[in-house]
């Protein structure tokens, strides 16, 4: 019987708590090493893949461990939205918060990406100050 | 050259591209995730941003030359060069991006014609100047200094 990937920690060999590990999805090289970067200077662990493909390939695997995912909403194949939805209708996966992202101040696209059960949506460019934010949607 | 004038000058330099609009506050952001676990962020950064865009900028080409212009494809090209340039705080390619999907909504083959190479001015522009502040920034680490971090 396999777990829920919840977002539940596991502890690191001397106890202490491992670090959060946010699955950053975007398919702009320069995006994600600008997420990864914001995400990885307020100690987050960072996975950064290019595609909602990647990203469901991932989190099929037996313990992705993912605390949180955040993801460019405007993708070739994949939308953050199509993700999310995925995301949301596995039982596996439903537990993980999901943010988006977009460049794009839309807001049909806003409210519909927070009734499919996204936590927040960030605008870009992302800054600091929006993952300080991501903080309190991490379980 | 002595310490002091390199970063005298660095100061300068990079002062005259935010007041000349070349680089925008999201520029500083990213500088100030620089540190010792990350030294090279922004360098990583930037070399993403002229590899991306150098191949957006080609592309653009190819599609603006074809019999039948795809404005749709013209149009998503120009919006991933707008969100990467947004990302690294380069303004100006930045707000032609803006103006140029106005040129493409219009469906103006033309006018879209003249958008790329402003756009393609802009970025060689602040390619340039980027490497320019780069290598003054090398240069102060070797002479045993820090490098000023505009706040």
């Amino acid at each position: 019987m396999s777990s829920p990937a919840r977002g539940s920690r596991g502890f690191g060999a001397g106890g202490e708590p491992a670090a959060i590990h946010v699955l950053a999805v975007d398919d702009s090289s320069v995006d994600r090493a600008v997420i990864a970067g914001l995400l990885r200077s307020s100690k987050y662990r960072v996975t950064a893949v290019d595609s909602g493909k990647k990203a469901l390939e991932l989190l099929g695997m037996q313990e992705p461990n993912v605390n949180m995912i955040i993801t460019d909403y405007w993708m070739p194949e994949m939308t953050g939205y199509e993700l999310l939805k995925r995301v949301k209708e596995s039982s596996k996966l439903r537990e993980i918060p999901v943010v988006i992202m977009s460049s794009e101040n839309v807001p049909n696209r806003i409210n519909r990406c927070l009734e499919e059960g996204a936590e927040d949506f960030l605008l870009k460019p992302v800054r600091p100050s929006d993952v300080s934010r991501l903080s309190s949607w991490i379980r | 050259m002595e310490l002091g004038n390199l970063q005298r000058g660095y100061i300068d330099y990079i002062s005259a591209l935010f007041h000349e609009g070349f680089l925008d506050n999201q520029f500083t952001q990213l500088q100030q995730l620089q540190d010792e676990s990350n030294p090279e962020f922004v360098l990583e950064v930037a070399t993403l941003f002229f590899d991306d865009s150098e191949k957006l900028l080609n592309e653009l080409s190819r599609t603006l030359d074809q019999q039948v212009v795809d404005f749709k494809k013209v149009d998503a090209h120009v919006h991933q060069l707008k969100g990467s340039s947004s990302s690294i705080g380069a303004q100006r390619v930045k707000n032609v991006c803006i103006a140029f999907r106005d040129i493409c909504e219009e469906t103006d083959t033309a006018g879209c014609f003249r958008c790329l190479q402003q756009v393609k001015q802009e970025f060689y522009l602040v390619k340039s100047k980027l490497e320019t502040l780069f290598r003054l920034e090398r240069q102060i680490l070797a002479a045993g200094g820090s490098i000023p971090i505009m706040w």
